[in-house]
């Protein structure tokens, strides 16, 4: 059934996965419905199936906060695709690192609460964010560790090695360096020459943090290198693949995801392609082949 | 902020060895019901520092949990019910975590702590 598609009808199936986010973060509607569609108009929908994430209209609002915008809602989704992996992971910690609204650590909880035995942490080095986010976990009926740190300051000893899934949407716009961390709004997408001081930062501490089993998502854009970022963390013995890739008017996004890597080769066991970054083209072509093993996997 | 978030909390100051556990000074405390997780508390026991957090929860003025505890505990109803009470339901809202070794101060102002470093800090 797979291989009947045509690339056109990928890359048709991709824009209307595009498309559906980011003009429909409102509506309820379960996102993977668009996918399984044109693939199989005979399943039933299960409730299995529905859209978990947090509401929309449930996530608080501060001025000085990133309200959740493509690059969160692209997150989300790529935890979405990635659902029934995680839920089968039994995770026992999560940590979102720079949780600004909360609109992403509330749609993890929400993902694998049924589970109800995981324990959800996060932080932001904005004080106001902090607040924002337990608003709307609370508005969700949803409590989380939520702290006020730089990455994962004050958490780094008791929680290191003990991480199952990270998530961070980082400040990835290039900007000059004196914006990054300055405060206020910029702080939340101000992240230096190329967007990479915050990422490299955090790339620096994955190690520390994850658990042998853990897995670390990270929301690039193309001006950051995704393919070296996916380079550097290899040579700290982590394999990677991109979960979702995005173009949206002013960017083009790539939700990469993280894990270590036992044997040092592309295992497909551990979640599909190895991301090699040996040019736009295999970059996009691996993405696509890769969507198609998230469709494969809503079945 | 619960005492299932302190348990997590050190002071990592350039140069602390022993940052764990934080002190509790509290100006505030208040205790929020919620219902309880067997499966929860049994899963996050093993990852607990316990001694750290019976001494947390005595800053708190909570005195019922034991000092000794075997995981057989978790099934005995009436061990359950204070232990989730003192992790999950009693906050710390105004107060300061203090660092053992260097005295640091970090504030939790409406129940959220502050573990920022300065720069001649880290
Ligand atoms: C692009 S926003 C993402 C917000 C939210 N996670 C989302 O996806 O909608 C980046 C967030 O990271 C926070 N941040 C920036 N630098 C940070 C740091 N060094 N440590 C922790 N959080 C940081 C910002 O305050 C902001 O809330």
């Amino acid at each position: 059934m797979i291989e009947a598609l045509s690339s056109e009808d990928i890359l048709r199936l991709g824009m209307d996965f595009a498309l559906d986010v980011v003009e429909s973060p409102q509506c309820s509607d379960p996102l993977p419905l668009t996918l399984v569609t044109p693939l199989d108009y005979t399943k039933p929908v299960l409730p299995s199936q529905r859209r978990k994430s947090a509401d929309i209209r449930l996530v608080a609002r501060h001025a000085d906060v990133y309200e959740p915008c493509d690059d969160s809602f692209a997150l989300v989704d790529a935890l979405l695709a990635d659902r029934v992996n995680l839920c089968e992971l039994q995770p026992s910690i999560c940590l979102e690192v720079g949780c600004g609204s909360g609109y992403v650590i509330t749609s993890l909880a929400l993902m694998l609460n049924n589970t109800r035995k995981v324990k959800f942490i996060a932080t932001d080095i904005s004080e106001v964010a902090v607040k924002t986010t337990r608003a709307t976990l609370a508005a969700h009926n949803l409590h989380a560790d939520v702290l006020v740190a730089d990455l994962n300051s004050g958490i780094e000893n008791q929680v290191a090695g003990l991480v199952d899934v990270l998530v961070f949407n980082p400040p990835y716009v290039p900007t000059s360096e004196e914006e990054v961390g300055i405060g206020g709004i910029v702080s939340a997408w101000a992240g230096g020459v190329r967007g990479r001081v915050v990422i490299d930062r955090m790339l620096e501490v994955v190690d520390s943090i994850l658990s042998s089993k853990g897995w670390f998502y990270l929301v690039t854009v193309t001006a950051n290198n995704p393919g070296e970022i996916c380079q550097i963390m290899r040579r700290k013995g982590f394999a990677s693949r991109i979960v979702i890739q995005r173009s949206t008017e002013e960017e083009s996004l790539h939700v990469l995801k993280f894990w270590r890597d036992a044997s040092n080769e592309s295992s497909e066991s551990s979640g599909g392609p190895v991301v090699s970054p040996s040019g736009r083209a295999s970059f996009l072509q691996r993405s696509l082949s890769h969507r198609l093993s998230c469709l494969v996997s809503f079945k | 902020m619960r005492l299932l978030t302190h348990n997590m909390l050190s002071c990592n100051i350039k140069g602390v060895t022993n940052g764990f556990p934080l002190a509790i000074e509290a100006t505030t405390v208040e205790t929020k019901e919620v219902d309880m997780n067997p499966d929860f508390l049994r899963h996050i026991f093993p990852k607990l520092e316990w001694k750290a957090f019976r001494d947390a929860s005595h800053s708190l003025g909570v005195d019922d949990l034991p000092e000794q505890v075997d995981p057989d505990m978790l099934l005995d109803e009436e061990f359950l019910r204070r232990f989730h009470h003192a992790l999950l339901e009693v906050h710390l809202e105004e107060g300061v975590l203090i660092c053992p070794e260097t005295g640091r101060r970090f504030p939790v102002s409406k129940g959220i702590p502050n573990m920022l470093l300065n720069e001649d800090e880290v």
